[in-house]
């Protein structure tokens, strides 16, 4: 065992950039406010279960205020402002957050549980990219190919979830400030804070009041967000079961929408593939940031003739994945981000071996305090059972074997998710081949889990509709 | 050329001989119309409603046209199938045979110009000049679509330049089975031109037609159906809409749904049920009015999937 032969020390990022505040308001029309109608709640650290703050929970009146000063931003201020000053306002942000890179990265690990390996380099410069790339869209809006005078829907209710909490605001927010929408930002009740440290950004970037606001609470706070008849967009990204329900609720509305859902990816390896290479890729496909991923490759379909040594180099490298304390640099895998989702994985695992799959995880020892789940892969697993088929969102990866082409594709497709899928080969033409046939938003070949603000992700058939990123995702923001 | 006189004079070279009387024969027993039955679309074949129903349809002026199949519920979910079935050869097919197909289509419609017309004039009550010039727009927007085929990825699709080492793009592909309500009151052009698009991008239809003014629908069917376009790929029922969009709304296995035709009413009830397996919804836009205007890539773009696809670069 590596570990009783070379022993990491502790390297702990420090907490000291992070200053929290023992409570937070809402942040409506350029300021942070107490709520009127609503009540508070606390974000804990899912490593630790410390009390992080204290935060405000967005009542009806409260989304009713925001979504008003939204539109007032967006009647007199934001919407008739020249794209390109627009443009400088984003630049601003942009800057801002890689100011503040290591402070939003520490936040972002004490408050949703990754480690923070992730969120410095993943999560905080892809959100600052993100702001960067949209605020050059601003003023060239015309030249996006989407026609000639396209001009912004209005005011934009955007709800995200607390996998990626800042990524996912900017995701969110840059597109739809730079086609001159005005924001109400809700984001997920377990991770607040990020969000909230952005407003502080937004504030510091001098945007004027009202273009941005962001409403803390739990789904009832989402739902009144979602059905206030000021909204004229609404953008989700969260579970399947939750899209559903809003888009049922926007039928017959003036609203538009697009969701990014859940995922059942299958992450396919043909007999070819460099195997070291492939491994990694395995890995980063479920194991990045707890596998708290939509797009997460959480299903192997590896080619039968290679499945054991695939398998067998897997559990080697799982052996050396550190997990722990999320802010300690050499960490790999952090904490759950919630009880409630350490029970969804626990119940999801349960079944897996209740179906008579083999149930495999490296030895680690989870710490006493904190929500943890350790790295877990089934085998022996049958298309049918639940582990194959339902979205764990947690560190859990199903390993499912295939003869032929034909027959990886259609284990992949077999699914009603389509949000990304993985292809590992050496040959080119099957490359292109699988990529023409999986039918899923993204395809990594040769790699996985690859962001960029340029690259549009998104989801076919229940995981959602719409694009984020890239030209495509200016698309949402503008009526054209 | 304007229709020739029935009584012309004989000309120089015609034979001189009087005026022949009209066989009796004839006059006793004048010859009777061999009358179509219209019949649903379905997988490329021409069946009647499993249901064994019809329907009266009636002209304008309220005088009885013909009887149209009143499809069931089971011939939808028949229809789907036979989407389903056709979509991956339609998707798969190159854009420039989509194209070619797509064009053929054209090709036969203005050969059966004055039949649209004609059907066009009776059901939607407009003079004959009126309905030609809605069946000649009809044409020349299938025409526009085909075009489109094989460009559509030029223009929705992206050469992505991400931060790294990796080649990134992205290209549209057909969303899949796609549930169409056509437009009530524009019986051809309002079709085509909801039809067409939904074709171009690779998809399959299915299609419930004007209920009131089915024919041109079932007309374009047997067009459709000479044109070398694969049965399936394009379905087409006639019934009630009231009772078949919401068939195909609640349907597991549409992907996406066009509710041009449906009414406000309607259109709350389909979009609801759409959301069961998050359905792509094109909503009636309140802002058209007819189908007179210039087309846009809108109808196109609205049921293509974006797909992106990473690989790294290096040696």
């Amino acid at each position: 065992m590596p570990s009783s032969l070379f022993t990491y020390a502790p390297a702990p990022e420090s907490r000291s950039v992070v200053t929290l505040r023992p409570r937070y308001g809402l942040f409506v029309d350029g300021e942070f406010v107490e709520p009127r109608d609503g009540s508070t709640f606390t974000t804990v650290s899912p490593s630790s279960e410390e009390v992080l703050a204290e935060v405000a929970a967005a009542g009806p009146g409260d989304v009713d205020r925001a979504v008003a000063a939204a539109a007032r931003a967006q009647r007199d201020t934001w919407g008739p402002m020249p794209g390109k000053e627009r443009a400088k306002y984003l630049f601003r942000i942009a800057r801002l957050m890689q100011e503040r890179s290591r402070e939003l990265a520490v936040l972002e690990s004490m408050d949703n549980g990754k480690p923070i390996r992730e969120a410095r380099d993943v999560d905080v410069p892809l959100a600052a990219a993100h702001f960067f790339y949209y605020a050059g869209w601003a003023d060239k809006l015309a030249y996006a190919g989407l026609g000639p005078s396209p001009r912004p829907i209005g005011v934009a209710g955007q709800i995200v979830p607390w996998n990626f909490p800042l990524l996912m605001a900017a995701w969110k927010l840059a597109p739809a400030l730079a086609a001159g929408n005005t924001c109400v930002l809700k984001p997920a009740e377990t991770t607040p804070l990020s969000a909230l440290l952005l407003a502080e950004i937004v504030q510091q970037a001098g945007l004027p009041p009202g273009v941005v606001n962001v409403v803390t609470g739990a789904g009832d706070t989402g739902a009144a967000l979602v059905a206030h008849p000021g909204v004229d967009k609404v953008a989700f990204t969260g579970s399947t079961e939750v899209g559903k329900a809003i888009q049922r609720t926007l039928a017959g509305s003036h609203k538009r929408l697009t969701l990014e859902l859940g995922g059942k990816a299958a992450n396919v390896v043909f007999d070819d593939a460099p195997l070291s290479q492939a491994v990694e890729g395995i890995v980063n496909g479920i194991f990045f940031n707890q596998g708290h991923v939509c797009c997460a490759g959480s299903r192997l379909l590896v080619q039968e003739s290679i499945a054991d040594a695939v398998v067998e180099a897997l559990k080697a490298r799982l052996e050396t994945l550190r997990l722990g304390d999320p802010l300690d640099k050499n960490t790999d895998i952090g904490a759950i981000n919630s009880p409630g989702q350490l029970a969804k994985i626990e119940e999801l695992a349960g079944s897996g071996e209740a179906d008579g799959a083999t149930r495999w995880s490296p030895r680690c020892a989870l710490p006493e305090r904190g929500y943890w789940f350790p790295p877990t892969i089934f085998t022996g697993v049958a298309p049918a059972f639940r582990i194959a088929r339902e979205e764990i969102f947690g560190p859990v990866l199903s390993v499912l074997t295939f003869r032929t082409p034909d027959e990886a594709v259609a284990k992949a497709n077999n699914t009603t998710y389509g949000l990304s899928a993985g292809v590992w080969t050496e040959k080119g033409s099957r490359i292109l081949w699988m990529a023409q046939h999986l039918r899923a938003g993204v395809v990594w070949a040769n790699t996985f889990n690859r962001f960029d603000p340029t690259s549009p992700f998104g989801g076919y058939r229940e995981s959602g509709f719409g694009r984020e990123g890239g030209r495509h995702g200016l698309e949402a923001y503008l009526d054209a | 050329m304007p229709d020739m006189p029935t009584t012309e004079p004989a000309g120089p070279g015609a034979p001189p001989t009087a005026p022949q009387p009209v066989p009796p024969v004839t006059r006793e027993h004048p010859r009777l119309a061999v009358q179509k039955t219209y019949k649903l679309y379905v997988g490329g074949a021409f069946p009647r409603s499993e249901s064994g129903r019809s329907y009266a349809v009636h002209a304008a002026g309220g005088a009885h046209l013909a009887n149209a199949a009143h499809a069931s519920r089971k011939d939808v979910r028949d229809a789907v199938a036979a989407a389903r079935r056709a979509c991956a050869r339609w998707s798969a097919a190159t854009a420039y045979n989509r194209g070619q197909v797509l064009y053929r289509v054209a090709e036969m419609l203005e050969d059966r110009r004055e039949q649209f017309a004609e059907l066009v004039a009776a059901g939607e009550g407009v003079a004959h000049h009126a309905a030609l010039a809605a069946v000649d727009a009809a044409v020349d927007r299938w025409v526009w679509y085909a075009g489109w085929a094989d460009k559509i990825a030029q223009i929705a699709g992206s050469s992505n330049p991400v931060a790294g080492p990796y080649f990134n793009f992205s290209l549209p592909e057909p969303t899949g089975v796609v549930g169409v309500v056509a437009p009530q009151e524009s019986s051809l052009l309002g079709l085509v031109s909801v039809l067409a698009p939904v074709l171009t991008s690779g998809n399959a239809a299915v299609v419930v037609a004007s209920e009131l003014r089915p024919l041109p629908a079932v007309a374009l069917a047997e067009v459709l159906a000479t044109s070398d376009l694969p049965g399936g790929v394009a379905n087409i029922l006639t019934g009630r809409t009231a009772e078949l969009a919401p068939v195909l709304a609640r349907h597991r296995d549409v992907d996406a749904l066009d509710l041009a035709g449906a009414s406000a009413e309607i259109a709350v009830e389909l979009e609801q049920a759409a959301a069961d397996n998050v359905k792509r919804v094109l909503r009636r836009d309140p802002a058209e009015h007819g189908w007179d205007g210039e087309p846009t890539p809108r109808r196109m773009l609205a049921f293509v999937e974006t797909k992106t696809v990473w690989h790294p670069i290096g040696v």
